[in-house]
Parts: structure tokens; C-alpha cells; sequence
């Protein structure tokens, strides 16, 4: 398999915290990390360290090294509008754009340049099918975007992201708001897509880990205790943090 | 004892809350009480499409004052409503919080100097730059455009303001995040979800303009005529009932309150709009 992301020594401070400490990971391709930890782990700033929305809010300052295929995203002369295109996110917070579905679907292909109508219909069937939705919304793709269901909005979300077609997805807590069989099916959407792409996903719900990810990243207090194939990091962790934690022993 | 204070004080305050709505009843029937009568005796038509204002001739048509508000009001919104909701946008998306706080108020204190002012500046600035530069008598349609555009930007600018930051975070990440440019988010997203704050400033904006009397007396000339270029002089429908109540008496006492009935109108029908506008803050496809 092969290294997508290659993170080396990344630190995070937010207005002179450290956040995140010294954490050094390699993330595969075509597969699903999981990142679980309790609140305040680091977990989402680890996660929004890698397509640098950190950025956006004064006051971040990064050091280390993040390589995505080798280059380094905080290296000068990297843009981070590029980087985004390269790797999408979805949010916790389910939030659709103030726009018809349609027009939230070929949002970003259209930043990216894409004219032709049949293409994006193309887009938008693809990317809603994969999202498993199209069926619910094919009818009703010139209905504003924020009518919808929280979970319809958050596999719109996850929609928008695929017509990108990008080569790495970041999930932030997606099914945090969702109810059970709207989690349901953005998971099984999810183990379809890491066929095609590196999945990143941040979740409290150490179940939904076990469930999809391949592999497992335990965070704590802003560093990363360790890292390995879920199975193992489910039923024989190294560290008694991470057994506490996945046993739900922890405090 | 505590109990009738109780009610006293509610008494009290149920009529100093109402008295302000009774003032606007009051004003609004006692226009209508002077101007309406005229309005009906006149014709409406003829009234507001006949371009001969001669008072002494019993001649009441108010088309050039009508086509002067008009013109002046546009041509305020063509200056001030591009500059206003700009600045709006520079400051609620490039401008930190801190430095925000201390520009918005300096904003608002805008609206707190009198038209007089304005008028003032206008006089002894901009018309005789107009004159030099330009042209014609220098007191002109374009020069009150300019001063008015100015007088609204405050409007402009808070509203506008408010109605961005009220535009959620999450609309602005969620842009960002799938690889568009600030700038694209903020055309595409942000101004996009202000629209409707955005259009109630400017509509605000313009009755603010079509109202205005002093600084527009004072800038734009009034001649009464039809204006055919942006360097003649003009006098709006406040203007007229400014300078001529003072002796006016009789009917053209009452064409005068007619023209308030007008302006009056035109004012409400503006701001219900710009309220209708600000009401329906959710995205509709």
C-alpha cells in the first residue's frame, strides 16, 4: 500500500498552546483511518492540520512536516487552496451551502473549472449515488439544500466532496448529530469509497471505528499513543490508555 | 402598596410606548387630512404627470420634483450602495474583531452628523469642483447624488454588516474547505446568504435619500425643472415643500401637503418593502 500522508514531528499551537504534540504518523492509501480519543484530544486539530483549515483561525502556528505524496503542505510556495481541492472535509456539523443541492453538489467542480453541463449532471448523479442518496433526491435536486434532513444534509456534505473527486476525504465527527440508520448508511458508504480514496475519519464513537476503520489512531492530551490495525488496537493495545479508553474504563 | 406601583409603573410605560405610535397616526392623518382633498379636486394624474409648477397660476404639476427625487435618489444609490456594501464586506470579512470594533461605531457616528453639515460641505467642496471640472452651475443633480450617496453609506454599512456576520460560520468553512478562494467563498456563499440584509440596507438607503431635505436644498440648485443632464439644476419634492411653505397659502398650501402625502407614501411602501425583505432571512430556492 501505498503513503499518502507522511506526518513527521507536527506540532500545533493555538494562541501559544501546544495542542498537538510531536505527533509522527504515515497514513495508506485506499483505506480507512480511524482516530478516536476523548474530547480535547487534539483528534479534530490533527485532522484539520492536514488541509489546513487551521489556518483560517488566528493565532494557529504549525511545525513539523506534513508530506502529501511526498511534498510538504506547510512548505512554502504550497497553496493551500490547491491542497483543499486535493483533500476534502466533512464536517461535524452537517451544513449544507445556502444553495439548491444541485448547485451544492457541482460547487466545487465548478471552482475548479468545470463548464459543461452534462459533465457536472454526470457529477452529480456519481457523487449523490456514492453517497447513497440519489435515489432520495433525484427528483428533487432544485430543492434548497438546507431543506433537507440533518443526515441527507451531511451525505450532501459528503456528496459536495466527492464531486471533487479528491484524492483523500477528512471526516470530522460526521454521524455525531445522525440518527443510527442515517450513520448506517454514510459507514456503508464510506467502506465503499475507500476503494478510491484515503479515508481520515475522527470519531467519538469507538464502536464506528471498530466497525470500519482499517486502521486505528488513539489520541490523548494532544499526542498520539499509538496507532495499528484496529483489530489489535481493540483487543490487545500496547498501552493501558488506549485499553481504558476502548473498554470504556476511561474517566 | 408594591402592587399598585406595580401597575402604575406599567400604566406608565403602556403610554409612553404608545405615544409614539399615536405620534405617527397623528402625523400621518393630519397629512392626509390637508393633502388628500387637494389630491382628489386636482387629479391625481395631473398632479404628479404635468411638469408646470406656477403656484400664482393655480398650475400644481410636480413632475420635475417628482423626476428630480427620483433622479437624485437613483443616482445616490449609484454612488453610495456599491461603496456602502463593499465597505461592509471588507470590513466583516477582512478586518479583524478588535479593529472592527472601534471602525463600525466611527461608521454609525456618520449618521449622527447633522445634513446640514453635509449640505455645508457640498456647497463650498463639491459644487464648486463640479462647476470648475465639469460645468453648469456646479449646484446640480449630481452633486446632490454625491452628498446623499455619502449620507446613506452608514445604512448601508451597518445593516449590511450585521446581516454578514449573522451568515454562519460553518457556510463560510464549508466553501473554503472544498477549494474555493476567499473570494469565492464570499461571492458565491457569504454575500449570497446576506443577500436579503444586504438589499434591506439599500432600500433603507433610499428612503433615507428620498427624504432628505437640507443637504439637497442646499446642493442641488432647485431649479424647477425637468433634468436632462446630471450638471442641471433640480429641486426634489422636499425641497419644494421646504422652500415654499413658508408663505404658501390656499391651495398651494394643500398641493404642498399633497406632495407630503407623495413622499409620504412612497416612504412607506419603501421601508414595509425593506422590512418584508429582512423578514424572509432563510434561503428559498
Amino acid at each position: 500500500m501505498d503513503c499518502k500522508f507522511d506526518i513527521q514531528d507536527l506540532s500545533v499551537y493555538w494562541r501559544g498552546n501546544l495542542s498537538l504534540k510531536k505527533v509522527s504518523l504515515k497514513i495508506s492509501s485506499s483505506q480507512i483511518l480511524g482516530i478516536i480519543g476523548p474530547a480535547g484530544s487534539g483528534k479534530t486539530t490533527f485532522l484539520r492540520s492536514l488541509d489546513r483549515m487551521n489556518e483560517l483561525e488566528p493565532g494557529f502556528k504549525a511545525e513539523g512536516r506534513v508530506l502529501l505524496d511526498g511534498e510538504d503542505i506547510y512548505g512554502a510556495g504550497y497553496d493551500a487552496v490547491t491542497l483543499r481541492k486535493k483533500v476534502g472535509m466533512v464536517f461535524a456539523l452537517p451544513v449544507a451551502l445556502p444553495m439548491s443541492v444541485y448547485e451544492n453538489v457541482v460547487y466545487g467542480p465548478r471552482l475548479a473549472g468545470i463548464r459543461n453541463h452534462d459533465r457536472l449532471d454526470e457529477l452529480v448523479e456519481q457523487s449523490l449515488t456514492a453517497a447513497f442518496m440519489w435515489n432520495e433526491v433525484k427528483d428533487r435536486l432544485d430543492m434548497s439544500g438546507l431543506r433537507l434532513s440533518g443526515g441527507q444534509q451531511q451525505r450532501l456534505c459528503l456528496a459536495r466532496v466527492l464531486a471533487m473527486e479528491p484524492e483523500v476525504i477528512l471526516l470530522d465527527e460526521p454521524c455525531s448529530g445522525l440518527d443510527p440508520i442515517s450513520t448506517a448508511k454514510i459507514e456503508e458508504a464510506l467502506t465503499e469509497l475507500k476503494k478510491k480514496y484515503t479515508i481520515i475519519l475522527v470519531t467519538n464513537n469507538t464502536k464506528q471505528a471498530a466497525r470500519i476503520a482499517d486502521q486505528t489512531a488513539f489520541f490523548l492530551m494532544g499526542e498520539l499513543i499509538e496507532m495499528g490495525v484496529t483489530d489489535r488496537i481493540f483487543t490487545a493495545p500496547v498501552h493501558k490508555q488506549t485499553d481504558d479508553y476502548v473498554t470504556g474504563r476511561f474517566g | 402598596m408594591s402592587l399598585i406601583g406595580e401597575r402604575g409603573v406599567r400604566r406608565i410605560l403602556a403610554v409612553t410606548a404608545f405615544s409614539a405610535i399615536s405620534a405617527l397616526l397623528l402625523i400621518a392623518l393630519f397629512i392626509l387630512n390637508e393633502g388628500l382633498p387637494f389630491i382628489f379636486r386636482y387629479g391625481l394624474h395631473d398632479f404628479l404627470l404635468k411638469s408646470d409648477w406656477d403656484p400664482q397660476a393655480g398650475k400644481f404639476g410636480i413632475y420635475p420634483m417628482v423626476a428630480a427625487s427620483l433622479w437624485v435618489t437613483f443616482g445616490a444609490m449609484v454612488v453610495g450602495a456599491p461603496l456602502g456594501v463593499a465597505g461592509a464586506i471588507f470590513l466583516s470579512e477582512f478586518v479583524p474583531k478588535s479593529v472592527m470594533r472601534v471602525i463600525k461605531p466611527t461608521i454609525e457616528l456618520l449618521a449622527a452628523i447633522p445634513s446640514v453639515v453635509y449640505g455645508f460641505i457640498g456647497v463650498m467642496v463639491l459644487a464648486p469642483l463640479i462647476r470648475t471640472q465639469l460645468g453648469g452651475p456646479g449646484l446640480s443633480l449630481l452633486a446632490a447624488s454625491i452628498i446623499l450617496g455619502i449620507m446613506i453609506l452608514p445604512t448601508v454599512i451597518s445593516i449590511s454588516i450585521d446581516s454578514i456576520q449573522a451568515v454562519p460560520q460553518s457556510y463560510r468553512e464549508g466553501s473554503l474547505a472544498l477549494g474555493a478562494t476567499t473570494w469565492q467563498t464570499i461571492h458565491m456563499v457569504t454575500v449570497r446568504a446576506a443577500k436579503s440584509g444586504i438589499i434591506a440596507s439599500i432600500i433603507l438607503g433610499m428612503g433615507r435619500a428620498i427624504g432628505e431635505t437640507m443637504a439637497v436644498i442646499m446642493v442641488a440648485g432647485n431649479a424647477v425643472k425637468i433634468p436632462h443632464s446630471a450638471l442641471d439644476s433640480v429641486r426634489s419634492l422636499t425641497a419644494n415643500i421646504a422652500l415654499e411653505m413658508s408663505y404658501a397659502t390656499g391651495l398651494h398650501r394643500q398641493a404642498l401637503f399633497a406632495t407630503g402625502v407623495i413622499l409620504f407614501v412612497v416612504i412607506i411602501i419603501l421601508n414595509s418593502f425593506a422590512i418584508v425583505v429582512l423578514r424572509k432571512r432563510v434561503y428559498k430556492k
